[in-house]
């Protein structure tokens, strides 16, 4: 694989290297998600709806994402690497790029241990949260990314991902509970396709201006 | 190949860098001197394109791929070996033969025996060695170096000793130093910063 | 032409914003159902728009700085973006009078506007916190001027994500017939629309200016220090 594709594959597998080695990220993550289940358990009223239940599902999600980005760019922090990275890649985008890809892997690791526990406590999920959970991955990934490059380059860091992250993935929420909870999930999938075009499109033009100067 | 005018570097509204004129030929060797937090770093960092100027012009002959840029960190992944974190630099650079080019930097530079351990086990020394392979894997026609002897033990001086020997003339060098005595033979040019 | 506009939109919004209260208050029809408390109409939504319309000015200021590298940009969307939350919190404020006035209740998550102004305000106090924890300089510049780009993708994505929203969050619709607007009552909102702009345009060039004399004091003060 040459050029733009291959600068973001061997960034990717630099990214799931490092997480292989270390091993923090994603057992965290699933901790994290497992947990948050148990306590919404037993936050919830015994006469509440499974719909209920599936809205506490997403705010799992969401909250577990937070985990996983925040962490995103720590080892390139560390030494200064991004800067290393910025000089030695045409087109920065691909660090970007290369850093969703990881981003996806660790939630789709977390989410096979995340929905089944949902499943097993809760309810029974259908293949509409399924999908859902799939375009929302590519979403948060995206907007995720670039704002924890945006918190990593603040003195605030850890703090100020979530403020930035929070508004912008309400859309995300309500297409995800719409879609699991809806009887036309269909609009409320398409939404989510929508919002991932629109800003994963945004995402990947701008990394540049937030990394370099 | 490089050329300031009136370049200046605040951050917010602390003037690191003021009014500072440069001119480098191609093939020049610059060594730039000045007491700590004089600008050195802020001056190599404008001139790597990793900081912009807030004031002035600066002109570069050169394209982002053909510099090398030294900083005080080895801007190489911890966690990740030697040959790993040189792999993935001689991707992103499209080092042609990449494999032989990293083999004979690592064994330039004394680190082959070590190549698959990871940098967080190597010492001062050992990791600005490899940063220097990070520099030079490119072969780029600007090399930017940002205090270089600080972290080298005297093998490590007496390879770099070499390697700006080698340079010299053939690449353009900007190298800042707390000891100008040492670039004084090589050096075309020197700037004193305040 | 920059140094005479502030003056001159301060005069007008002055007359303009002036004329149109008046004319609101005393002169335009009373709403068949609502009653006098519609008239709140005439100033909330004239602040929403001039939010809105202040949003859109800084991302529009944020595209030219990340186009040109101008760093004189920089100031001019913060300030619009910082006057577009200004705004934000009116709106807010005034839908909630409203909405006590009308249904005797503080807030409703059935009006689509406010829900999306909550929405907004949480988005640009992150960018003031963004602001606020990074470092002045041209690092600063490109962040804040990504993230008001971002903002202001938000805002259509937001309403439609509310609109899809009511149908599990199930409100209580309480039905406000918009304003069957008259054509009397049309005429006054206009007017009092053109005024809360030129209010947002003569407030934003005071802010700019100020701001504008903070940075030079400051430099002079480094220069001589």
């Amino acid at each position: 694989m040459n050029g733009y594709l291959g600068d973001v594959a061997a960034l990717a597998r630099t990214s799931l290297l490092l997480e292989l080695r270390s091993r923090d990220t994603v057992p965290a993550m699933v901790l994290f998600v497992v947990s948050a289940l148990v306590v919404f358990r037993f936050s919830l009223p015994a006469d509440a709806s499974d719909l209920a239940a599936l809205g506490l599902l997403w705010i799992a999600i969401v909250f577990t994402a937070i985990l996983a980005l925040t962490r995103a760019f720590v080892a390139e922090r560390e030494g200064r690497v991004l800067d290393g990275l910025v000089l030695a890649t045409g087109d920065r985008s691909a660090i970007w790029l290369g850093k969703v890809a990881g981003v996806l892997a660790f939630l789709v690791l977390a989410e096979l241990v995340a929905l089944p526990a949902f499943a097993l406590f809760f309810a029974p999920i259908g293949w509409e949260t399924v999908a859902a959970v799939a375009l929302a991955n590519v979403g948060i990934a995206a907007v995720g990314t670039l704002l924890a490059a945006m918190a990593a380059a603040s003195r605030a860091r850890e703090l100020l991902l979530p403020l930035l992250f929070l508004p912008l993935v309400i859309p995300i929420v309500v297409g995800g509970v719409g879609a699991s909870v809806e009887p036309d999930p269909g609009r409320y999938l398409a939404f989510l396709g929508l919002y991932d075009l629109i800003f994963a499109i945004l995402a990947w033009a701008s990394f540049d201006y937030v990394v370099a100067e | 190949m490089i050329r300031a005018r009136a370049l200046e570097r605040r951050f917010g509204e602390k003037r690191v860098l003021g009014g500072l004129d440069l001119d480098v030929a191609a093939g020049g060797f610059v060594a730039v001197t000045g007491p700590n937090g004089s600008g050195k770093s802020t001056l190599l960092a404008l001139l790597a394109g990793l900081l912009a100027p807030t004031g002035g012009e600066l002109e570069i002959e050169a394209e982002r791929a053909e510099v090398g840029y030294l900083a005080h960190e080895p801007l190489v992944y911890r966690e990740l070996s030697a040959l790993e974190n040189l792999e993935l630099y001689g991707r992103l650079y499209r080092v042609p033969e990449r494999r032989e080019r990293i083999g004979m930097l690592l064994e330039r530079y004394g680190l082959w025996d070590v190549r698959h351990e990871r940098v967080s086990a190597y010492s001062r020394g050992m990791a600005q060695r490899l940063a220097l392979c990070r520099t030079l894997l490119h072969g780029p026609r600007l090399v930017l170096l940002d205090e270089p002897y600080s972290a080298l033990d005297a093998d490590g001086a007496r390879l770099l000793d070499a390697e700006l020997a080698a340079l010299a003339g053939e690449r353009t060098l900007v190298v800042s130093t707390h000891d100008p005595e040492r670039l004084r033979p090589l050096a075309t040019g020197e700037v004193a910063l305040t | 032409m920059r140094n005479n506009l502030g003056p001159v939109a301060a005069v007008g919004a002055l007359v303009v914003l002036g004329a149109g209260l008046s004319l609101a208050l005393f002169w335009a029809p009373e709403d068949a159902d609502q009653g006098f408390s519609q008239k709140i109409f005439y100033v909330h939504v004239p602040i929403a728009l001039a939010a809105y319309a202040c949003f859109g000015w800084g991302a529009w200021k944020a595209l030219r700085l990340l186009w040109t590298r101008d760093q004189r940009y920089d100031l001019e969307s913060y300030t619009a973006v910082h006057m577009g939350t200004i705004f934000g919190v009116l709106t807010l404020a005034t839908g909630s009078i409203w909405a006590k006035v009308s249904w005797g209740i503080w807030w409703s998550w059935s009006e689509r506007q406010l829900v999306l102004f909550l929405v907004l305000f949480l988005f640009y106090s992150a960018y003031f916190m963004l602001r606020y924890s990074t470092d002045p300089g041209p690092r600063r510049a490109n962040m804040s001027a990504v993230y008001a780009l971002f903002g202001v993708v938000l805002i259509p994505v937001s309403f439609l994500a509310i609109r899809l929203a009511e149908n599990f969050i199930h409100p209580v619709v309480f039905t406000r017939e918009g304003p069957q607007m008259a054509g009397s009552m049309f005429f006054v909102f206009c007017v009092c629309l053109a005024g809360m702009l030129l209010l947002a345009t003569a407030l934003y060039q005071a802010e700019l200016a100020g701001k504008r004399l903070d940075a030079r004091v400051r430099e002079l003060r480094e220069a001589l220090a």
